[in-house]
């Protein structure tokens, strides 16, 4: 860990920790509406590493993602509404259906050869199979959705993830930090440079020896474990599940626009790619209102335009552009 | 989203004054005069919901108007959730930052449960116009209320309407099929028709429920299915670019039920249907809450809609913009008697709602201790020249209902 | 469920499946050549279903009869995007294509939805409502004539790539693109040619889709998916095998609709496309990647 930090050249070590100040005492200053914007930033910055590190790092196009984040929910959700089990332990099975599926996919994947588009095409599949059959499923509560019941007296238990948005908002941030953390350490392991080998030439990994399917699988491992837990979160954030909106590859399109925009295989991409496009979001809609623009839909067609501006004038993402104009260097690009 | 300020706000908060002192005797005195209740209404017009939330904010755009001209005071705050629960509940904390006091929507069962963790939290009334989940007021919220049946209140009233059908037309029904869409709203239908149905004393069987998807391009197969059994009575729950596709299967195979019964959903009455099908989109039947052709605040209403939205016709959308009037008239209501628009003693109000002339055909409005109004009873409505019909009960219809079908044939 | 309920769906199917194919083949001749993952295939079917909807209602044209200047209007369309758009993003990672798709989709979905509202569209044709009775068989006019069309166009496209030079310098550049570029083909604008020809594809099977659907903002997600399925299931580089794609699924998806309850035939379709990927992942027809 000592090692990671001292990596990092004193004007970033700087910044890092002036964000992270700012970050921890800005509910104090934040109105409702701030701070939920920021549940969701951190969100999408801890669930867009998670995918960060199957698609930066070991190079695997997910576009299923929203499968581990669903089934997180729906595991933690059924414990605690049929069972009583809370979110704390729940997340551990969540954690651990999310990862069996994972190895699903990869194993089919990677056992034989699916690569690129075709892998992209894989995880839609299973996305969207579970999504139709989580919709005709009675005990999920099928197409009509799975409702945790409100209790104001319970409205205490953090643990259980109960209550305001300030208990979302740091767990959100310890997350979004936690994960940043943990992806700066394996991109400087020995996994990380496999994965490095693996996502740069396979064939050249395999000659030098490695394990390319181990490899791959461990980070198909971690990714759904990781993005299973942000699920968990969510679920107990907004009280409610559908497998519609829970499965769908719209949410699978939404985890993976962060840390593309953001800077693919960098460890802040992700983040700053949240920072980005969650605000971008909402300040398009405090835009289009006050230019009385009272179309449906006129926000959407400008926040499709920025992807296209964005990817087309910067395809590495913000962030590599934006430590070069700043002079920060980080951990390991 | 635009924050849309209803026009001339101060020259109608002059006329509700005027109004409010002619009209009624106001009850309390010493509170804030003049001041106009802010009301946020959360609807889905763009993404999947489109079609629906497009349809409620034409409702929304003409309330306050008409409001005013029976003494309330309203001011709207309209916001497009994009029919993404996120979006609902960073918007509708937005708005709560921004002043608003209540909050109306939002068709969308996940955005309005989005909401409700908000409104909750913060002690702000919100009055769902319309949403199918019936869990919606068993989740404990103490700031919620629903002024929209659940699935099973629209099922067993829907059943109840049909077996009058039945009496009232002489129909001989002996077997009917439940065709169902599988989304949230159907899957509703579909647990409320597997437990009410067996005790209705309906005197057809049902032969078989088939839910469909309600994405899919292609119903031929679903209708060939329904066909193969060919049942007297085909009891639907679609949404409207099902029905077209539905009805045209039907026509295109030559299966002429006897009836096609909604027993309580959208679909059958929305304008592409009449413009897809023409005179085939005739004699259907759907059996929901209606506006009440023969109340005086629905003829208010169906004026001061009219006249904003020449392109389209208030008997084809009165459903929508009925409830979504209702839940701004319950929150108007609850502000005057409240006499403040501070959050408890609103909901409170709000809790006490209870309303004698309204919208929708049924009694009083008022909510149960769950914030449920289990009051709202459904009519039978029917598709003639391609207009929606009332034609039960008789003391709000006008027609009578017409069954079996005539056949396909005859009307291209 | 007697047999001719069984064989009629399938027919259903396999008439329907013919149209989803057509769409697919713009899929397949765009990813094969250009190798750009067109992740906004379903918008474009929609905007061209819209445009003959438009045609129909301004000039009364027949849906059938405006694919060809919808897939004429949509070549110049393709050709233009190609040159101005995505030339840049030729040879880049698939995820910086996929987004600048998926942005393109996004405005695009939202752009009809601001022209045209939410409501679907529909076109009311002499022949919307009528069957052909074969025996105990019902076949909808409307599906039999969008298969034709399907065939036809599918048909005009196989002999130009077979019997042109032009066609041929294409199937050389998806073949081996070092080798045509050093026997002098100008690769840029055979690549441009073909996403014009792709996207023609589209525009054809979005007019003739106009029959059988309705035209709304929201079709095209599970369109793009569709297509995609297809693709892969037929196999890739081969516009036979979109075609036959296109029937498979088309059957597949009518025959789990009738023996199994109909909201879950989707799932049938995914995993097949699991079973393809995994097994057989060139599709039916495709050679060995």
């Amino acid at each position: 860990m000592t090692d990671l930090w001292s990596s990092i050249p004193q004007r970033g070590r700087v910044t890092l920790l002036v964000l992270i100040a700012l970050l921890l005492a800005a509910p104090m200053a934040l109105d409702r509406y701030l701070i939920s914007i920021f549940v969701l930033i951190f969100y999408y910055a801890y669930v867009g590493q998670a995918w960060n590190l199957l698609m930066g790092f070991a190079g695997q196009l997910s576009l299923g993602h929203a499968l581990y984040a669903g089934l997180g929910g729906y595991v933690a959700a059924l414990l605690w509404f049929y069972f009583g089990i809370g979110p704390w332990l729940g997340v551990f099975a969540a954690v651990a259906v999310a990862a069996m599926f994972g190895a699903a996919v990869g194993w089919l994947g990677f056992r034989f050869g699916i690569e690129g588009v075709y892998f992209a095409l894989l995880t839609i599949a299973f996305a969207e199979f579970t999504r139709i059959a989580f919709d005709n499923m009675p005990f999920t509560g099928g197409a009509g959705g799975l409702f945790l019941l409100y209790d104001a007296q319970r409205s205490h238990e953090w643990w259980n993830l109960r209550g305001g948005p300030l208990l979302f908002y740091y767990i959100g941030l310890v997350l979004a930090a936690a994960a940043a953390v943990l992806t700066a350490w394996l991109a400087r392991s020995r996994i990380g440079f496999q994965w490095l080998a693996v996502r740069e030439d396979q064939q050249a990994a395999l000659a030098l020896g490695i394990d390319a399917f181990r490899v791959k699988m461990i980070a198909m491992l971690i990714s759904s474990s990781m993005t299973a837990i942000g699920g968990v979160l969510l679920t107990f954030y907004y009280n409610n599940l559908f497998p519609t909106q829970a499965f769908d590859i719209g949410r699978s399109i939404e985890i993976i626009l962060a840390p593309i925009i953001g800077g693919l295989g960098t460890i802040f991409g992700p983040i700053v790619g949240a920072f980005i496009l969650t605000p971008l979001g909402e300040g398009l809609i405090a835009l289009t209102g006050s230019l009385g623009i009272d179309a449906p839909g006129a926000k959407a067609v400008f926040y499709g335009l920025t992807l296209m501006v964005i990817i087309t004038l910067r395809p590495d993402g913000v962030w590599p552009w934006l430590k070069r104009l700043l002079a920060l260097t980080e951990v390991k690009s | 989203m635009t924050r849309i300020r209803t026009q001339s706000n101060r020259r109608h908060v002059l006329a509700g004054a005027a109004a409010t002192a002619a009209t009624l005797a106001a009850p309390a005195i010493g509170r804030a005069q003049g001041a106009a209740l802010k009301i946020a209404v959360v609807l889905p017009r763009s993404g999947y919901l489109a079609p629906a939330g497009q349809s409620c904010h034409r409702g929304a755009l003409i309330a306050p108007k008409v409001l005013a001209d029976y003494g309330y005071k309203v001011e709207l705050v309209h916001i497009d959730c994009e029919s993404n629960a996120d979006i609902a509940r960073t918007q509708t904390e937005r708005a709560l930052d921004d002043g608003v006091q209540a909050i109306v929507g939002a068709f969308d069962s996940a955005s309005t449960l989005a909401m409700a963790q908000v409104c909750e939290q913060r002690q702000v009334p919100l009055i769902v116009n319309i949403a199918a989940a019936p869990q919606l007021t068993e989740q404990g919220y103490k700031f919620l209320v629903r002024n929209f049946p659940t699935g099973g209140m629209l099922v067993s009233n829907g059943l109840r309407l049909i077996k009058s059908l039945l009496d009232v037309t002489k129909l001989d029904a002996k077997t009917a099929v439940f065709l169902h869409a599988n989304d949230t709203f159907g899957t509703a239908q579909r647990a409320a028709m597997d437990h009410l149905f067996p005790n209705a004393g309906l005197p057809f069987t049902l032969l078989d429920s088939i839910p469909y998807d309600p994405k899919a391009q292609d119903l031929s197969v679903e209708v060939t299915k329904v066909r193969a059994l060919n049942p007297d009575l085909l009891l639907v729950v679609t949404r409207a670019t099902d029905a077209i596709k539905l009805v045209r299967d039907m026509v295109r195979q030559r299966f002429e039920p006897k009836g096609i019964i909604s027993p309580g959903s959208p679909g059958l009455y929305d304008e592409e249907f009449y413009q897809a099908l023409g005179p085939l989109s005739d004699y259907v039947l759907y059996n929901l809450p209606w506006a009440n052709p023969k109340a005086q605040m629905t003829q208010a209403l169906e004026a001061a809609y009219t006249p904003a939205n020449p392109t389209f016709r208030f008997a084809v959308e009165c459903f929508n913009v009925g409830f979504t009037f209702e839940a701004l008239l319950v929150a108007a209501a609850a502000y005057r008697t409240a006499g403040t628009a501070s959050g408890v003693e609103l909901m409170k109000a709000v809790r006490e709602t209870k309303i004698a002339n309204h919208v929708m055909i049924g009694p009083p409005l008022q909510f149960d201790d769950k914030g449920q109004n289990v009051g709202i009873p459904s009519a039978a409505v029917q598709n003639r020249n391609r207009t929606p019909t009332v034609t039960l009960p008789a003391e709000v219809a006008t027609a009578a209902p017409v069954l079996p079908m005539p056949g396909w044939q005859g009307r291209t | 469920m007697n047999l001719a309920i069984v064989v009629n769906v399938v027919i259903q199917g396999v008439l329907t499946g013919l149209v989803y194919g057509l769409m697919a083949l713009g899929l397949s001749v765009i990813f094969g050549v250009v190798r750009v993952i067109n992740f906004a295939h379903g918008e474009f079917a929609v905007v061209a279903m819209y445009a003959a909807y438009v045609l129909f209602v301004t000039l009364g044209f027949d849906p059938i009869l405006s694919l060809f200047p919808v897939a004429a209007a949509f070549f110049l369309i393709g050709y233009a995007l190609h040159a101005l758009l995505i030339n840049r993003f030729i040879g880049r990672s698939e995820h910086e294509q996929f987004i600048l798709l998926v942005g393109l989709a996004i405005v695009i979905v939202n752009g009809l939805l601001m022209i045209f509202g939410p409501d679907a569209r529909p076109t009311n044709l002499p022949y919307s409502f009528d069957s052909y009775l074969v025996g105990p068989l019902f076949v909808d006019k409307a599906r039999v004539y969008a298969a034709v069309g399907a065939l036809v166009v599918a048909a005009a496209l196989f002999a130009f790539f077979r019997y042109t030079t032009t066609g041929t310098a294409i199937r050389a550049c998806a073949d081996n693109r070092t080798g045509a570029a050093v026997v002098g083909l100008n690769i840029k604008r055979l690549y441009a040619l073909t996403f014009g020809l792709g996207l023609a594809c589209v525009g054809a099977a979005g007019a003739l889709l106009v029959p059988i659907a309705d035209a709304s903002p929201l079709l095209s997600q599970q369109f793009t998916l569709l297509a995609f399925i297809i693709v892969i299931v037929g196999g890739l580089g081969s516009m036979a095998g979109a075609l036959i794609g296109g029937v498979v699924i088309g059957i597949s998806e009518a025959l789990a609709s009738l023996f199994m309850a109909p909201s879950i035939k989707s799932m049938f379709s995914f995993a097949l496309l699991v079973a393809v990927l995994v097994l057989r992942p060139q599709g039916l027809m495709g050679r060995r990647i």
